[in-house]
C-alpha cells in the first residue's frame, strides 16, 4: 500500500485557559490519499473546526503529528489553502484583487505579471466569477463571496484544499449550486479536499469517505464510512440510489442514535 | 457590403442617435442639480435667513449689547469684502490670520497623525505596551489643551512652537486610541488569511493591518482635526501674533464686536471644511469602507 498523502497520527488537542484544561480532540488518526475528497462530520462544538485548523497549521497539536507528503505540518501555508466559513475576503479589495493578493504572494517569482493576471482570471472563471471581478465583497451575494473565497484558495494550487463549512451560511438552492460547482472543479483538478460539514446530504453527495466524529469533549473518530458512489454524481438521480440511501442512513444513525447531541453539555 | 463603405455608413447613424442622447443627459444632469439644491441647500438657507431676521429684531432694540446683522455689515464691511488686504503688522485681512492659524494646525496635526498612528499601532499590537502606556494616556488625554500651554512656553521659550505643541498634544490622543482599537479589532479571519498566505510582517502591516484599521484610524483623525481647530483659537489668544485666535482677542480689546462675529463665522466655516476634508480623504483611502 502506498504511503498516504496526508496523515494524522494520534492527534490530540487540549486548550488551557488559566487552570482549566479542556481536551477537545483525542487520538485522531486519519490517512488521506491524493485526490481524495474527505468530509468530517459531527455535531456542532465537537471539534471539527479545531481539527481543520490543525491540518491548516493555524492551531498547534498538543500531541501527535500531521504529515503532508512526509513533511510535518508546523505552521500555516499556501499548500493547505483554507476556504473559511465566513468567506474572509478583504472588504477593501475588489474580487480580483482578493485573488490577486494570493497569486502575487505565491507566484511572485515563478510567474510574470501577465501570467499572474491570467492565472487570477482563470481561478475566477473556475467558479464563474470573472464577470464580477471589479466588484467589492460588500456588493456581491453570500454565495458569490464564498465562490471568490474558493477561487482564492484554488489559485494557491494547494496540495490539500481545506473547506470549513463552506456552504453553511447559504440558502439551500445556492448551496446546491455551489456543491455542484465544487464537484465539477474536483473532477477537473483532482484536488485533495478535506471538508468540514454538519449536513448529512452534503457529506454523502461530495465525499469519497466520511469521517464521523464522536461528541466532545475529547472527541475522536467514531467511524469512517466509504461512499462507493460513481462519479460524476447527479443529485437528482441519487435521491433514489440504494447506495446513497444506505450511506445517508449510516451517517444519520451515527449522529442521532449513537452520538446524540447533548443539549447544554 | 464592401468594407470601405461601412464607416461612412455607420457615422451618420451614430450621430443621429448620439445627439439627442447627449442633450437628454444634460437636461437630466441639470434637473438632478436643481433637485439637489432644493433638497439640501434650501432648508439651511431658510433657517439661516430666519435666524438673521430674529437676530436683527432682537438686537435693533435700544440698549442691545450685541450688534445686529445690519450693523455688522456696515461696521465690518472691509473684513467681509476684502479678506486679502495686508497693511503690515497685525493689520491684515482675515485670510492671512486664518492662514497663519492653519499653518500651526497643519504642523501640529501632521506630527500628531504620524506619532498617533505609530503609538496606536504599538498599543494595539502589543499587550505589554498597552498595559504600560494605556493608563498614562488615559490620564493625560483628560488634561485640557490650554493647561499644556504654560508648560510648553517654559520648555520652548517661544510662542510659535508652543502653539504647535498644544495642537499636537490635543489631537494626538483620539488618534492613538482609535488606531489602537482599530488594530485590536482586526478580525481573526484576516490574520488567518495572512498566515495561510505567509505574508511577512512588512506585507502584513501594509496589506492587512493598515487597511483593516483605517476606518478606525480615520475616525480618530477626524476627531483630532476638530479638536486641534478648537485648541488653536484658545492658544493663539494667549500667545498673540498673527492668527485668527489673537485677532478675536484683539477685536475684543478694541471693542469691535462686529469683527469678532465675522471672525467666528470664518472659524466655523474653516473648521467645517477641515472636517469634510479629512472625511473625504478617508473615503478615498478606505475606498468607502469608512462610514461617514
Amino acid at each position: 500500500m502506498p504511503k498516504p498523502y496526508l496523515s494524522l497520527s494520534l492527534v490530540s488537542k487540549t486548550f488551557t485557559r488559566g487552570a482549566v484544561m479542556t481536551e477537545v480532540l483525542r487520538d485522531v488518526s486519519l490517512a488521506a490519499n491524493k485526490g481524495e475528497y474527505i468530509s468530517i462530520i459531527g455535531h456542532s462544538g465537537c471539534g471539527k473546526s479545531t481539527l481543520l485548523n490543525i491540518i491548516a497549521g493555524l492551531s498547534e497539536v498538543s500531541e501527535g503529528v500531521v504529515l503532508l507528503e512526509n513533511r510535518e505540518v508546523t505552521e500555516p501555508g499556501p499548500d493547505r489553502a483554507v476556504v473559511f466559513q465566513n468567506h474572509s475576503l478583504l472588504p477593501w479589495l475588489t474580487v480580483y484583487e482578493n485573488v490577486k493578493l494570493a497569486v502575487d504572494k505565491i507566484f511572485g517569482r515563478a510567474k510574470t505579471a501577465a501570467q499572474r493576471h491570467d492565472w487570477t482570471m482563470f481561478s475566477l472563471e473556475l467558479v464563474h466569477m470573472g464577470h464580477a471581478k471589479d466588484k467589492r465583497p460588500a456588493e456581491i451575494s453570500g454565495g458569490m463571496k464564498q465562490r471568490v473565497g474558493l477561487a482564492r484558495a484554488l489559485a494557491m494550487e494547494p496540495k490539500v484544499l481545506l473547506l470549513d463549512e463552506p456552504f453553511g451560511a447559504l440558502d439551500a438552492l445556492t448551496r446546491a449550486h455551489l456543491q455542484d460547482q465544487v464537484m465539477a472543479i474536483h473532477a477537473r483538478l483532482r484536488n485533495t479536499v478535506i471538508m468540514i460539514t454538519h449536513d448529512v446530504d452534503e457529506a454523502v453527495l461530495l465525499s469519497d469517505r466520511i469521517v464521523m466524529l464522536t461528541n466532545g469533549p475529547a472527541a475522536t473518530i467514531g467511524e469512517i464510512l466509504p461512499v462507493p458512489l460513481v462519479r460524476p454524481r447527479r443529485r437528482v438521480e441519487l435521491v433514489s440510489d440504494p447506495i446513497y440511501l444506505k450511506c445517508r442512513a449510516a451517517v444519520l444513525r451515527f449522529l442521532y442514535e449513537r452520538n446524540r447531541f447533548v443539549e447544554a453539555a | 457590403m464592401p468594407p470601405d463603405i461601412e464607416p461612412a455608413d455607420a457615422a451618420p447613424a451614430a450621430s443621429i442617435v448620439a445627439f439627442p442622447a447627449a442633450r437628454r443627459s444634460l437636461l437630466a444632469g441639470a434637473r438632478t442639480l436643481l433637485s439637489f439644491a432644493a433638497e439640501r441647500l434650501l432648508p439651511p438657507l431658510v433657517v439661516l435667513i430666519g435666524l438673521g431676521i430674529v437676530w436683527q429684531l432682537v438686537c435693533s432694540q435700544p440698549g442691545a449689547s450685541l450688534p445686529a446683522p445690519s450693523q455688522i455689515f456696515t461696521g465690518s464691511w472691509e473684513l467681509i469684502a476684502n479678506p486679502f488686504y495686508d497693511r503690515g503688522g497685525l493689520d491684515k485681512g482675515l485670510f492671512w490670520h486664518v492662514l497663519a492659524s492653519l499653518k500651526r494646525v497643519g504642523i501640529g496635526y501632521a506630527i500628531a497623525a504620524i506619532v498617533g498612528v505609530a503609538l496606536g499601532t504599538l498599543i494595539g499590537q502589543s499587550k505589554l505596551a498597552m498595559r504600560g502606556l494605556d493608563p498614562i494616556f488615559q490620564v493625560l488625554r483628560t488634561v485640557p489643551p490650554l493647561a499644556w500651554l504654560p508648560l510648553s512656553l517654559a520648555a520652548f521659550r517661544d510662542g510659535q512652537p508652543s502653539a504647535v505643541f498644544v495642537i499636537f498634544i490635543t489631537s494626538v490622543w483620539p488618534i492613538v486610541i482609535n488606531t489602537a482599537v482599530g488594530i485590536r479589532n482586526i478580525p481573526d479571519d484576516y490574520r488567518n488569511v495572512a498566515r495561510v498566505l505567509q505574508l511577512n510582517p512588512f506585507e502584513y502591516f501594509f496589506k492587512i493591518m493598515i487597511p483593516a484599521a483605517s476606518p478606525y484610524i480615520f475616525s480618530g483623525l477626524r476627531i483630532g482635526i476638530g479638536l486641534s481647530w478648537l485648541a488653536i483659537v484658545a492658544a493663539e489668544m494667549l500667545i498673540g501674533g498673527v492668527g485668527i485666535g489673537f485677532f478675536i482677542w484683539d477685536a475684543w480689546n478694541s471693542s469691535l464686536i462686529g469683527d469678532i462675529i465675522v471672525a467666528l463665522a470664518y472659524v466655523g466655516i474653516v473648521g467645517f471644511c477641515l472636517d469634510r476634508l479629512v472625511a473625504a480623504v478617508a473615503t478615498v483611502v478606505t475606498r468607502g469602507t469608512a462610514n461617514n
